[in-house]
């Protein structure tokens, strides 16, 4: 089935997600062009009401919010974006050798990833990040690693039911070599529901940098972010300035927009049932 | 009964090694980092002596091991040592802060649990109605938020729009205790609001599963009530994983508190966690986060053991 044939068959909800993900990366990409100040440009006074020059209001240092806000789009799209391919490059690599190899080097590391999951995420996040310091780097770096035992745990279970199957059996009598087994043989086979969950994972991982963020152990300000904005412009919302809902609410609509797309991808993978 | 005993003692074992390995890992995990702690806590200007002095203090002179059986065995006597921003015993800091998250993820289960059920069970019984369809567009769209949205949401309607509760959750031991509840209305009400949504789903995903079997089938067939069939037939042996999503979803409470506690400014561990992390206060996070740690492993764990128990298939295993 095409690509083409498929998006026409999509359902209206999924159609919904992809719009919404749409104006995300819209926003993203073309940040400089839409906004009509500068990232750090302080523009007026401090939480000021929706206006003609400030379509949002201001926040709490009289930046314009809406320039905020899609600059924030870009930052925290793109770290998340990262974040996930890291994970997904060193799960699957992880999970593809576990699976080809076998023995003690599966057990091995399937035991590792085992202790890793029985700590809670976010704890663990904030105990490393204590001890290495906040930065961008060690973020990436730190969320990608406790999320790919997530992904170890997915590209190994589906890369097991794949090298039982004849085809591998034939390239290793060949004499093929591990790395030509995993990019050949394995990879391929693996694809569809490895990219069904990535939408999940990404979703995961946006949550997860936007709540670090809040606390103020993620993207350091005065990068716009929007966990970090919401943290920012807390204190408005006593004096029912509605400021941090707005950052708030972005990253909702994203994660809405992300998960009914991940809908629609897992009832197709599943065999359209019912 | 013998083969009972024999899986829930294996499975406790099981436990009791990963809590041992995850004591290691965070005492091992500040070693192995870059950097050095002494230098990175007193920065670049330490003289010598200060940061001889503060490893002295820390006892970070002595081998590892020693230090290890020496925190563990601190531990289990309820001695953490001391905090290093200000130097106060933290079983103390830490104690009641505990107690505090303890009852604010209590209250918030207690809320949650029969209401997910239930929804769940109905979700499961009028399965595809405008009802299920309502139900599961409004839980995916709150799993899909952050619980500070849905925080920030809940205080600027309940608490400045009209003005019901606090948005700042003070409680002290001296509260009575309906005073402590409508200090954490809003804290309850935003995790019950996550926590639902996820085990609500997940029953109804449970008991959908059970229905699809051949005894419900005939149960159908020999013209018995839906709601007799879902009660009687399907939720009896759908409890064990219903058990199961009710206990990880506790686990998931207790790690879940940070978020909240931050936005509510409650005094709990979590924001002790938060507070610390920031502060770089090394000994209070690791004392904690294994707290923290020991207490989302035993969760999990109960929800294993509660599982082999409901479950007649696990407890004969063949």
């Amino acid at each position: 089935m095409n690509f083409f044939k498929l998006l026409r068959l999509s359902p209206w909800s999924a159609r919904i997600g992809m719009l919404m993900v749409l104006i995300n990366v819209f926003a993203a990409v073309f940040a400089p062009v839409i906004c009509p100040y500068a990232e750090t440009e302080v523009v007026g006074d401090v939480w000021l009401m929706p206006n003609q020059e400030n379509w949002l209001g201001t926040d709490h240092l009289g930046r314009d919010l809406f320039t905020r806000l899609v600059y924030g789009a870009r930052n925290t799209i793109a770290i998340a974006f990262v974040t996930t391919i890291l994970s997904f490059v060193v799960g699957s690599i992880l999970g593809f050798f576990a699976a080809t190899l076998g023995g003690w080097t599966d057990l091995g590391i399937s035991r590792v990833v085992d202790i890793l999951m029985a700590f809670p995420t976010l704890i663990f996040a904030l105990m490393v990040l204590s001890v290495v310091g906040t930065g961008t780097t060690s973020l990436i770096v730190v969320i990608a690693l406790l999320d790919s035992t997530r992904v170890f745990r997915l590209s190994r279970a589906v890369a097991m039911d794949i090298t039982v199957m004849e085809f591998v059996e034939a390239a290793r009598l060949r004499g093929e070599r591990i790395w030509w087994l995993m990019r050949h043989e394995i990879l391929p086979n693996a694809l569809p529901p490895l990219v069904a969950e990535f939408g999940l994972r990404f979703c995961f991982v946006f949550l997860f940098i936007a709540s670090l963020s809040f606390l103020g152990l993620g993207i350091q300000p005065p990068t716009a972010d929007w966990g970090g904005m919401v943290r920012e412009n807390a204190g408005a919302i006593t004096f029912g300035i509605m400021t941090p809902l707005f950052p708030a609410g972005a990253i909702a609509f994203l994660t809405v927009g992300v998960n009914l797309i991940v809908d629609w991808f897992l009832h197709i993978a599943s065999g359209l049932k019912d | 009964m013998k083969g009972i005993v024999s899986l829930v003692v294996k499975r406790l074992a099981l436990g009791l090694i990963t809590i041992i390995v995850i004591s290691v890992l965070i005492f091992v995990g500040v070693e192995a980092l870059p950097g050095d702690l002494a230098e990175a806590i007193l920065g670049q200007e330490a003289t010598p002596e200060t940061v001889a002095a503060f490893r002295k203090e820390l006892k970070l002179d002595l081998p590892p091991h020693v230090r290890y059986f020496a925190w563990l065995g601190g531990f289990m006597k309820g001695d953490l040592g001391n905090s290093l921003a200000n130097g106060r015993p933290i079983a103390e800091l830490i104690g009641w802060r505990f107690a505090n998250t303890i009852f604010l993820a209590a209250v918030a289960a207690a809320i949650s649990v029969p209401i997910a059920v239930i929804l769940g069970i109905l979700a499961a019984l009028y399965r595809n109605t405008l009802f299920d369809k309502t139900i599961s567009m409004v839980t995916l769209s709150t799993i899909s938020f952050p619980e500070f949205f849905v925080a920030y949401i809940l205080i600027a309607l309940l608490s400045v729009q009209i003005v019901l509760f606090p948005s700042i959750s003070n409680i002290n031991a001296q509260m009575p205790f309906w005073e402590k509840i409508y200090a954490i209305i809003l804290p309850c009400l935003t995790l019950s609001l996550v926590v639902i949504a996820h085990m609500m789903r997940q029953t109804r995903a449970a008991i959908i599963n059970i229905l699809a079997s051949p005894f419900i089938e005939m149960a159908m067939l020999k013209g018995l009530k839906r709601m007799r069939v879902i009660v009687l037939h399907a939720f009896p042996n759908a409890l064990s994983p219903v058990i199961n999503v009710i206990a990880l979803n506790l686990a998931y409470l207790v790690v879940g508190v940070v978020i909240v506690e931050v936005v509510f400014v409650y005094p709990g561990l979590g924001q002790l966690l938060v507070d610390s992390v920031s502060k770089r206060d090394i000994p209070v996070v690791q004392a904690s986060g294994l707290i923290f740690a020991a207490t989302y492993v035993s969760l999990n764990l109960l929800a294993d053991v509660l599982s082999i128990i409901s479950n007649p298939r696990l407890r004969n295993p063949r």
